[in-house]
């Protein structure tokens, strides 16, 4: 076990890998003693992202199917929790619960109705799915409308106080770690290997004899599942719910971190979360040193960059990192 | 005279205004080889994308083994016993030699809906891919990415596929089509040596191995089925021999 730690240590894969484990483990120790508590929730909420971008790579990385309307489940999550929470239902064995399954279900809608169609059709509809949610939780009156609401944070007694920063983050950190080791088993399992036969060549699979369109279905509820769950835990992170959870434009971030990091590669959408966040924090500054207010604008700076690595670096961050051996 | 195991029934298929499946009626026995010739644009595709459920046609019925198939959507049908391989190419190019041959047979080893076993251990799986590998003499490049295969070799690696699931019929659309002769010849003798254990629908422009191989030929012009009948009577039929074999058989 410590001898192959070792050994991974020497690929440069691997070096990224374990430093990367290594930073998230010492990051609220860091944040601690630095006394930038600010950085703690920069992290959770970068963990949080990835929860969701490792779930979008499912579908969308090993299925070839660019939903565009994937931030809803951060949506449908997050309201989940507020409208229990605001009901009175704090337990979050409850309220967690709840929010994947209806998650999922959406997932199940929703897939239904557009894995049916290809290309843009798909992207499309997925979209509209998407923004059909979000109008719909801006005219709830009662939780805010376009304001959103502050909602209390799950409750789970005697196991974990989710008010408490770091406690949050571990387990956030421990969802995200669940998540990876779900989807590397699920990227080699039998499920997996139609998921990715259908993105290689749906024509084939179909001649083979699998009906497609289920298992595409059910990657996607998949995906929205673990999608929701990310959603729950953006809501206890920020104590707050509203529709800019699940604008387009947070659904485009997803697909631009899984497309950065490496597509259907089990760490790609990680490095793309964290590249996305750190650009974000730097660019922003570095911009409004310029001239105040440019920072605003450093998607200007950003896009470009991903032009680049469209160009470059088909396969994303994990490409840079040399090959997979398997 | 035994069943036949496949049967279109006035099959009729159009694209705009073009009739490119007029009225067809085949039938294909089992353990047949039933060969489909006919000139470029003829129809011959089209008809196989019909009987697999690629293409709906607009009247017509196609039964399989017994069953009127005609509405089924195509997977349903490959797991009754059809299988094709296609005029273009079309494997996994993304996957390796042994990949390609393991997920055909996964496609018939009951369902897929497993999410943690590794399939790379799968030894029902992996078993099997290599027979079937090795039966269309492809064992030694089983690690090779399919789209670093020959042309030829990519056209067997199909035929490995199509057979993955014990098919009762074949439907070979230009098997031989971009192969060298020596390739050609190795093809003829692999279905040759299948000839018996499964029918097979065979599409091929070769009249050598055509006249080879086949137990019945038909023959399309223009979406009509002109003629069909066993390879003398094909050869000695004068409309065919002048709307088609003119040049090859005089
Ligand atoms: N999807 C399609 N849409 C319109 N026309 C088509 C389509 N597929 C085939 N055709 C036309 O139908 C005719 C028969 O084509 P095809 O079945 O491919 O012939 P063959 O396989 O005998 O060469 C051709 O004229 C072809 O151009
Ligand atoms: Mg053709």
């Amino acid at each position: 076990m410590m001898g192959s730690l070792l050994a991974s240590l020497r690929t440069p894969r691997g070096f990224v890998t374990v430093m990367l484990l290594l930073v998230f483990v010492v990051l609220p120790a860091l944040t601690e003693a630095f006394d930038e508590r600010y950085l703690l929730s920069v992290g959770t909420r970068i963990v949080i992202w990835s929860i969701a971008a490792v779930s979008l790579n499912m579908i969308l990385g090993y299925g070839g199917l660019v939903s565009f309307g994937h931030a809803v489940f951060f949506g449908i999550g997050g309201y989940a929790v507020g409208i229990l929470s605001a009901s009175g239902v704090q337990s979050g064995w409850l309220q967690w619960p709840v929010a994947i399954a209806a998650s999922a279900l959406w997932a199940a809608i929703v897939g239904a109705l557009s894995l049916r169609t290809r290309g843009v059709y798909f992207i499309m509809i997925t979209l509209a799915f998407a923004q059909l949610v979000y109008y719909v939780s801006a005219g709830l009156a009662a939780y805010g409308g376009d304001d959103g609401l502050n909602i209390s944070r799950s409750r789970f007694p005697d196991l974990i106080d989710l008010r408490d920063k770091a406690s949050f983050y571990w387990l956030c950190l421990f969802l995200l770690c669940a998540t990876l080791w779900f989807c590397s088993r699920f990227a080699n399992s039998r499920f997996g290997a139609v998921l990715r036969g259908t993105k290689s060549n749906e024509l084939r699979m179909t001649a083979l004899g699998f009906p497609v369109f289920r298992y595409r279905l059910v990657g996607f509820v998949i995906a929205g599942a673990f999608g929701g769950l990310a959603g729950v835990l953006l809501a206890n992170e920020g104590a707050y719910i509203s529709p800019a959870m699940m604008s387009w434009v947070k659904s485009g971030d997803l697909i631009v971190m899984v497309v950065l990091g490496g597509m259907g590669t089990l760490f790609g959408p990680i490095y793309g979360a964290i590249a996305f966040f750190a650009l974000e924090e730097s660019l922003k500054p570095l911009m409004d040193l310029g001239h105040k207010g440019w920072g605003e604008y450093w998607q200007i700076v950003f896009g470009p960059m991903l032009v680049l690595v469209a160009l470059y670096a088909k396969g994303g961050i994990d490409s840079l990192l040399g090959r997979h051996h398997d | 005279m035994t069943e036949p195991l496949l049967t279109t029934r006035r099959l009729v298929k159009r694209f705009g205004g073009l009739l490119a499946t007029d009225s067809v009626s085949i039938d294909v026995r089992p353990g047949e080889i039933h060969a489909l010739i006919g000139p470029n644009g003829a129809g011959k595709t089209t008809l196989v994308s019909q009987i697999t459920g690629n293409l709906a046609p607009d009247s017509g019925a196609i039964h399989f083994a017994g069953r009127d198939i005609t509405r089924l959507p195509t997977h349903a049908r490959v797991q009754l016993g059809l299988a094709r391989s296609f005029q273009i190419t079309s494997v996994f190019r993304e996957f390796t030699a042994i990949q390609n041959v393991a997920i055909a047979i996964l496609a018939h080893a009951g369902h897929s809906f497993r999410f943690l076993g590794d399939v790379r251990k799968d030894r029902a799986l992996r078993d099997p891919a290599w027979h079937g590998l090795a039966a269309v003499g492809l064992d030694q490049r089983g690690g090779v990415l399919a789209s670093a295969l020959s042309h030829g070799e990519q056209r067997q690696l199909e035929i490995a596929m199509a057979l993955a699931g014990d098919p009762k019929l074949l439907l070979l659309d230009e098997p031989m089509a971009g192969m060298g002769a020596e390739e050609s010849q190795a093809m003829i003798g692999f279905l040759r040596a299948l000839k018996g254990k499964r029918a097979m629908l065979l599409i091929e422009h070769d009249m050598d191995a055509v006249f080879q191989l086949a137990d019945r030929i038909t023959v399309l012009v223009y979406g009509r089925a002109i003629a069909s009948g066993t390879p003398e009577e094909i050869r000695a039929n004068p409309e065919v021999r002048q709307a088609y074999l003119g040049e090859e058989v005089a």
